[in-house]
């Protein structure tokens, strides 16, 4: 018997993991294993493809945690690209730390960079919030052009990686993206299950009802913005470990968020594996057009943006949406779903 | 007395910024649409001019006789078939969309054109000016071009406040509900008022193509611009559109006499400080909402 005015144990629990989610981990642990190898056997071509694909995977996941589940559409994430790539020269070449070291030390800035950055850019909402960003990413690259330390307009090559011999530096660069491909579907899956995603799903369901729950929604988007400008910058730093020569122009160019935007929306926005499949679909779309008609070097970016316009206007949900309106699967436990507690007698 | 030569001609190249600036406003105002695509349709139509200009021989003012026209169509047709169904009020798919269009225009312009600079040839008028003094010269076109965008930003006063149509826009602008319920087409209003948009761009991408030479990738910079006007001069206000177009091209014009390497710099930096200190912009009309 239980007091009166005790707490009465409820009778449900709240469970996420599912038996589909369980195989996911399996099979993700078991894909990972199996990639990590690939130096020892693989092609040198298809490693560089898979670290373009997997830099690639991380940048969009990070835009689809701004986007799909922030509701922040940025069009200024090249900004923390560009940031990631010189981070990297600084802390290598100019601070002569280890590569691991430095990337670290350039998550760490990037925090407060992006933090600095979301006092100005948060002063706008929806599509001035999209254009305001990419002011902001504008204003970096002049910056970067104007300073003589970082090579001005000409840019640098990372000279502490040239030196290491090049199988050494692909096996490095690949470990590198498979780390932050593989992390940063994890890190969004983590963030949607702490506390900071449930407030975020319900900003996305209702920004009124949420900050009448007690949401901090300007705090918790805050908060997402600088993960995902951290997540940026740690992949633009991975692709420019393999790249070596950093441009200005090319760093800090709105290309970088072009490619996230195509690969989450196509893929399917607000999913977790909504990237994966984008990205997929992206890096074979580029690769065969590329070699199907060299006169119209673009012509993947023209298919690609018609598709993207066909998907928003018909299926907002991406290809993702589409396969899981008909079958209805999940392969990452976020779902929060009630169940009734099992009496015990 | 150069400080005062760069304010001038700051402010002259006010004008263009506010061409390319008045549909962009347009467009947000009555439809809460921001158009990413703005930049390059500007570019399209300056393509589009160069096109006609070396076909029939004409000079590209005189084209601008066919290239507003044209895009004005575009426009309509492109809001009727395809932007009226993102205006479902999420934030996302008319940015979406908009942005998609804003790569296919670059790369199919980047595919005809090719990526070298073009340039569209007035004649003398591109380098007749109107001397004050030794140091001062006020050029023809940039006046001619800040006379054209006062000029339409009069017009389009006048329609807004005194025509059927212009009590039907601004009534689909306020609410698009109830002008509905009132009898008011919105569909067909917001494709009148994406042609006015498209217009006014087609003018400014014109003048812009004889004032400097362009290329297929020049869009976002124009949208860019532009997106700096209406933010400086406050959403929802036409004339603040004109001063903050102006205000942008003196500070980029002070920031140029500083060193070349500040010109659009400065311009960033004085947007950005506005929007630190007043986010709403300098001449925003009370009550309009935000984006």
């Amino acid at each position: 018997m239980t007091a009166p005015g005790a707490p009465v144990a409820p009778h449900f629990r709240v469970q996420r993991a599912t038996r589909t989610s369980r195989t996911t981990v399996v099979l993700g642990v078991a894909l990972l294993a199996g990639l990590a190898t690939l130096p020892a056997w693989g092609e040198s071509s298809t490693m560089r493809l898979l670290i373009q694909f997997f830099a690639l995977l991380a940048m969009a996941q990070m835009w689809n945690l701004l986007a799909g589940y922030g509701a922040l559409v940025s069009i200024g994430q090249q900004a923390f690209v560009g940031i990631g790539a010189y981070g990297l020269f600084v802390f290598t070449d100019l601070a002569g730390l280890p590569v691991l070291v430095a990337i670290a030390c350039l998550a760490a800035a990037t925090v407060v960079i992006a933090a600095v950055t979301s006092l100005f850019a948060f002063r706008l909402r929806g599509g001035y919030f999209a254009v305001g960003t990419w002011v902001i990413a504008e204003v970096f690259r002049i910056i970067v052009t104007n300073v003589h330390e970082l090579g001005a307009g000409t840019g640098v090559t990372v000279q502490s990686l040239v030196r290491m011999p090049a199988a050494d530096r692909l096996a490095l660069t690949y470990w590198l993206a498979l780390g932050v491909g593989f992390g940063s579907i994890l890190l969004v899956t983590l963030v949607m299950r702490s506390r900071l995603g449930l407030g975020l799903a319900a900003i996305r369901d209702s920004e009124v009802a949420a900050s009448g729950l007690g949401v901090n929604v300007q705090l918790t988007k805050r908060i997402v913005y600088v993960i995902a400008s951290v997540g940026c910058a740690i992949a633009g730093a991975v692709v420019y470990v393999q790249l070596l020569r950093i441009q200005p122009t090319a760093a800090f160019s709105v290309d970088w968020t072009v490619k996230m935007i195509f690969i989450v929306v196509i893929g399917g926005l607000g999913r977790i594996e909504g990237p994966i499949v984008g990205a997929i679909i992206f890096t074979f779309m580029r690769e065969t057009l590329a070699d199907c008609c060299p006169a119209f070097p673009s012509a993947y970016l023209v298919a690609l943006g018609l598709l993207m316009i066909v998907i928003v206007v018909l299926a907002p949900r991406g290809l993702w949406g589409l396969l899981t309106s008909r079958w209805p699967i999940s392969l990452v436990a976020i779902r929060r779903r009630l169940v009734s507690r099992e009496r015990r007698s | 007395m150069v400080w005062v030569n760069a304010v001038i001609q700051g402010i002259l190249v006010g004008g263009l910024y506010a061409l390319l600036a008045t549909g962009l406003s347009l467009s947000f105002g009555v439809m809460r649409l921001v158009n990413l695509a703005h930049g390059d349709l500007g570019m399209l139509a300056a393509y589009l001019s160069l096109a006609i200009v070396s076909v029939a021989g004409i000079g590209p003012l005189e084209s601008l006789v066919v290239v507003v026209p044209v895009m004005m169509v575009i426009g309509y047709l492109l809001q009727r078939s395809l932007l009226n169904f993102t205006l479902r009020g999420e934030v996302l798919p008319p940015l979406l969309v908009t942005f998609g269009l804003a790569v296919i225009i670059q790369s199919g312009l980047l595919t005809v054109f090719s990526a070298d600079s073009q340039g569209l040839n007035a004649g003398a008028i591109e380098t007749a000016s109107l001397g004050i003094n030794d140091q001062i010269a006020i050029g023809w076109l940039s006046l001619l071009t800040l006379a054209v965008a006062v000029t339409i930003l009069v017009a389009l006063q006048l329609l807004l406040s005194r025509t059927g149509l212009g009590r039907a826009l601004r009534a689909a602008s306020d609410d698009g509900e109830a002008a509905r319920i009132v009898g008011i087409n919105n569909r067909h209003i917001y494709g009148v008022a994406m042609a006015i948009a498209l217009g006014t761009v087609a003018i400014g991408g014109v003048f812009l193509g004889i004032r400097t030479t362009f290329g297929p990738a020049d869009g976002p910079a124009r949208l860019i611009f532009a997106f700096e006007s209406v933010i400086i001069g406050g959403l929802g206000s036409l004339w603040g559109t004109l001063l903050g177009g102006i205000i942008l091209g003196v500070s980029q014009s002070i920031g140029g006499q500083i060193s070349p390497a500040y010109q659009v710099l400065a311009g960033h930096l004085v947007f950005l400080a506005i929007l630190l200190l007043r986010p709403t912009g300098l001449f925003s009309r009370p009550g309009a909402r935000e984006a």
